[in-house]
């Protein structure tokens, strides 16, 4: 087959940092092709540039023979490249139909678009009703407006950034069904991931990015999982492992928790009823949007609960507000690190003091030890190797990586008897995520009781004890971690969204 | 073209140097107004930052400083801790007028008794007169959800009717001949809120220096100024940092609300004397302008407040001598914020010109 898109060259750095090196390869058309990289990697910045969001400082990409240097998305779309995001552009207040008309340059009458709409998912086994309003819609639904949107342009590049960290297994499967129906018809796919078995059960060729440079290319089928994760972080990486330790008595038991949501997309809690024992890990998948930030909120003591749904050493605590629970020594740490577990703008001494005030004996009658302050954030910035110049950087100039391992060593460093978090890895590097992964570990080993809410199913996995999984706000009955199968996992999360129907009927 | 990046930490030199850099460029953007209105822009610009200070008749206008910097600066030290929060406390106004009328209200009526006490009971009444001024949109605030800029600016146009009522009716000098206005406080010794009248010192003076003070330590040293901070920049981490926003908007309004009216109690027991339909003067107004000049920095305030008490003083002399017209000088104040808020960007953005990116 012949070359569809060939890139050679590209360079494109930033103030301190050069995103994408001298980058060189080429996707052939009918090819699905992986972009593989850790956080950080380039992968992001180099697909922007062949979508017309970045501009290059140097280098030449050329699309079916003819030079493409696209100044704007539409220009990119023009050319016949379509791009699904990682993060959604929908609004949640309109349907589908109105939603994918929004991103049109002349949006055809909505009865015709509607129609269209209905064909187009059909063909490809994505049903989706037009006129169903977004909000209602499950993440993987919202998926495939936004693929079905770039569907509808005809296009013979379709990039796609990590569609699967929103899916549940199922909804996986019949995502590369149809990625494999397009690629037959002959429309090339560049995929961008860090998951290795999705990349050795999808692509047929692979392009590894490190550092903005080209590391090496493969033919993932060929290759081992370890083997592409050597070549994508460049080292051996230790999986974290843990001591066996009997679990102790019950310390949290959550029963009967219903919360109506706060917000008007936001998701009820139905019934939750959940307990950790100490030394033990729970893990709670699923997919994002089920009730994880809603969960975290009723044990973090941010939304009041009826006081005996939750119980720490069979004492009441639903009622208690998030300082009074930590004087109980439970701690929690949400998915958000800029604007929820850290304020943005302030230093990282002012960001210890957020949490820690109580516990570490921070305040002397409301008034500040701004010493000790500084002492507790030296000591988490030292003990979970924070990099950072010093305590009085602002939160915001820290990268991911190194936040998230502030806001869990601020929590861990506070001797919780409960830590619940979420997304304790969420967009962090691979070594600083089995770092924070190994501290959760020690942890329980040590006593603590910990609830880890995350939507990397690997990572559960990797962690848990026990495994429970939130769907429409409701908790499924938690089971042993050590012997649950994909299928089963995927059942848990809530099957696929009636998308086996159409499959059937194909 | 120009292309704005986001610094990783606000430029600490910036952060000082802009105020610095706004008043140069309000001097020369005022001169330009005043250069098209026929006038000497550099005698201008000296008539109104120069001459009351340090003029032929600096010995009239230096105390006269005081005199309209104290009641800005205590009353944008108040609006500061609500702004910081996020909490819009625009009604500053109406709160000086109910401070002034209910501290004012008390000292009538012990008149003519001669007793230490009074003083002490008017200011406490007008303070907490301010107070109840602004926990009506604060408990609104908090019981429905009302916005409280909506609320409070309203509040103003109540209260100067109210004014209106009590300097013609209650509070009406009976020994007035029939003319509105309340007696002069400031000839009653025991209300006199003057200490060196001829310096410009008065007790709401040294109640604005105690604020100052007050705000700093609270906003640097005190939990309680820490989660106004906290609020104020990222609402969600201060819900998980356990701040209950509701105590918070009770507490910003109240203590701005005690603030403004603190400064129209000393007012009206001195520099005024007493209450009349137009006793108020736009300081609540001017306060907001004052306590963004300060960037909601205590210190800041201090010297934003004398500041903007200097081009109101100087405003007043270039009007007289000149003959500028009062809208030039309100222009011109206008300005002074303007730039400010203008070079503002500087502490947060690097500018720099060249190619513009897609980007």
């Amino acid at each position: 087959m012949t070359n569809l898109l060939t890139i050679e060259g590209l360079t494109k750095a930033y103030p301190g940092v050069v995103a994408n090196d001298n980058v060189s390869f080429s996707v052939r058309e009918g090819e699905v092709h992986a972009l593989l990289g850790e956080n950080g990697a380039g992968k992001s910045t180099l697909v922007k540039m062949i979508y017309g969001l970045v501009k290059p400082d140097s280098g030449r990409m050329t699309l079916r023979d003819a030079a493409h240097e696209p100044t704007e998305p539409r220009a990119a779309r023009a050319a016949g490249v379509g791009m699904v995001f990682q993060h959604f552009s929908l609004f949640e207040a309109l349907n589908v139909a109105e939603n994918v008309a929004l991103g049109m340059e002349n949006p055809p009458p909505q009865r015709q678009l509607a129609a269209r709409i209905r064909e187009v998912s059909e063909n490809y086994g994505l049903p989706l009703d037009p006129f169903r309003v977004v909000g209602d819609l499950s993440a993987g639904e919202r998926q495939r407006v936004e693929i079905i949107r770039c569907l509808l342009q005809d296009p013979r590049l379709l990039i796609m950034d990590e569609p699967t960290s929103v899916l549940t297994p199922q909804e996986v499967k019949i995502l590369f069904e149809t990625l494999r129906r397009l690629a037959a018809e002959g429309t090339a796919i560049l995929y961008i991931s860090h998951k290795l078995e999705e990349i050795r059960a999808l692509c047929d060729g692979a392009t590894i990015l490190r550092q903005g440079k080209v590391i090496d290319s493969c033919d993932p089928r060929e290759k081992s999982a370890a083997e592409l994760a050597e070549m994508m972080v460049g080292s051996t990486l230790h999986s974290p492992n843990r001591s066996a330790t009997e679990p102790g008595e019950i310390v949290l038991d959550v029963s009967g928790l219903s919360l109506k949501p706060a917000t008007p997309f936001g998701k009820t809690l139905k019934n939750v009823h959940l307990t950790v024992r100490a030394g033990e890990v729970l893990g709670i998948g699923g997919v994002a949007g089920n009730g994880q930030d809603e969960l975290l909120a009723a044990l973090s003591g941010e939304v009041l609960a009826e006081a005996n749904a939750i119980r720490l050493h069979n004492r009441p605590i639903g009622q208690l507000g998030p300082n009074a629970r930590r004087r109980l020594a439970m701690l929690s740490a949400p998915e958000e690190r800029l604007g929820h577990a850290a304020a943005p703008d302030m230093s990282l001494t002012e960001n210890a003091l957020l949490t820690g005030a109580i516990r570490e004996n921070l305040v002397a009658n409301g008034f500040l030890r701004w010493p000790a302050a500084r002492a507790f954030a030296e000591r988490i910035i030292k003990g979970f190797d924070v990099r950072t110049p010093g305590p009085e950087n602002a939160a915001r100039s820290l990268s991911g990586g190194n936040l998230q391992k502030f806001v869990i060593g601020r929590e861990v460093l506070q001797r919780p008897e409960v830590l619940v978090v979420n997304q304790p890895t969420w967009g962090v590097d691979a070594s600083a995520a089995a770092a924070i992964r190994q501290a959760l570990l020690d942890l329980a080993s040590e006593g603590t009781a910990v609830i880890v809410i995350s939507q990397d199913l690997d990572e559960l996995m990797e962690v848990s004890d026990r495994f429970a999984a939130l769907n429409e706000g409701r908790l499924s009955a938690p089971r042993a971690a050590c012997d649950l199968t994909m299928e089963e996992i995927g059942l848990m999360m809530g099957g696929a969204h009636d998308m086996e129907v159409a499959h059937v009927a194909e | 073209m120009i292309r704005m990046d986001l610094r990783p930490t606000p430029s600490r030199f910036w952060t000082s140097a802009s105020p610095i850099m706004a008043v140069v460029l309000t001097m020369i953007a005022g001169g330009v107004l005043f250069a098209l209105l026929g006038k000497d822009p550099l005698v201008a610009i000296r008539t109104i930052f120069w001459d009351p200070l340090f003029g032929e008749f600096a010995f009239y206008y230096r105390p006269q400083l005081l005199v309209k910097g104290a009641p800005l600066i205590l009353i944008a030290i108040g609006l500061s801790l609500g702004f910081r929060a996020g909490i819009w406390n625009i009604g500053a106004e109406g709160q000086y007028i109910v401070g002034a009328i209910s501290g004012a209200a008390v000292g009538l009526a012990f008149y003519p008794l001669d007793s230490f006490i009074v003083f002490p009971l008017m200011v406490l009444a007008g303070a907490l007169g301010g107070m109840a001024w602004a926990m009506v949109p604060a408990l609104l605030k908090v019981r429905f959800g009302t916005n409280e800029i909506l609320v409070s600016l309203m509040l103003v146009y109540v209260a100067e009717n109210l004014l209106a009522a009590m300097a013609l009716g209650p509070l009406k000098n009976p020994d007035g001949m029939g003319f509105p206005g309340s007696r002069n406080l400031s000839q009653y010794d025991s209300a006199d809120s003057w200490i060196v009248e001829s310096a410009g010192l008065h007790w709401g003076v040294v109640a604005a220096v105690v604020a100052v003070i007050c705000a700093w330590v609270l906003l640097n040293r005190h939990m309680l100024g820490f989660q106004i901070r906290l609020t104020g920049q990222s609402p969600r981490a201060a819900r998980f940092a356990g701040v209950r926003p509701n105590a918070l908007v009770l507490f910003c309004l109240g203590t701005s609300g005690a603030l403004a009216g603190l400064a129209g109690l000393f007012e009206v027991a001195g520099p005024s004397g007493q209450i009349s339909i137009d006793f108020n003067s736009g300081y609540g107004f001017t306060a907001i302008i004052v306590a963004f000049l300060g960037r909601l920095h205590p210190l800041g305030i201090l010297l934003g407040g004398l500041l903007m008490a200097l081009t109101y003083i100087g405003g007043e002399i270039a009007q007289s001598q000149m003959a500028l017209p009062a809208a030039a000088i309100q222009a011109f104040q206008g300005m002074l914020l303007f730039f400010l808020l203008g070079v503002d960007v500087l502490t947060n953005y690097r500018v720099r010109f060249g190619k513009t990116e897609v980007a």
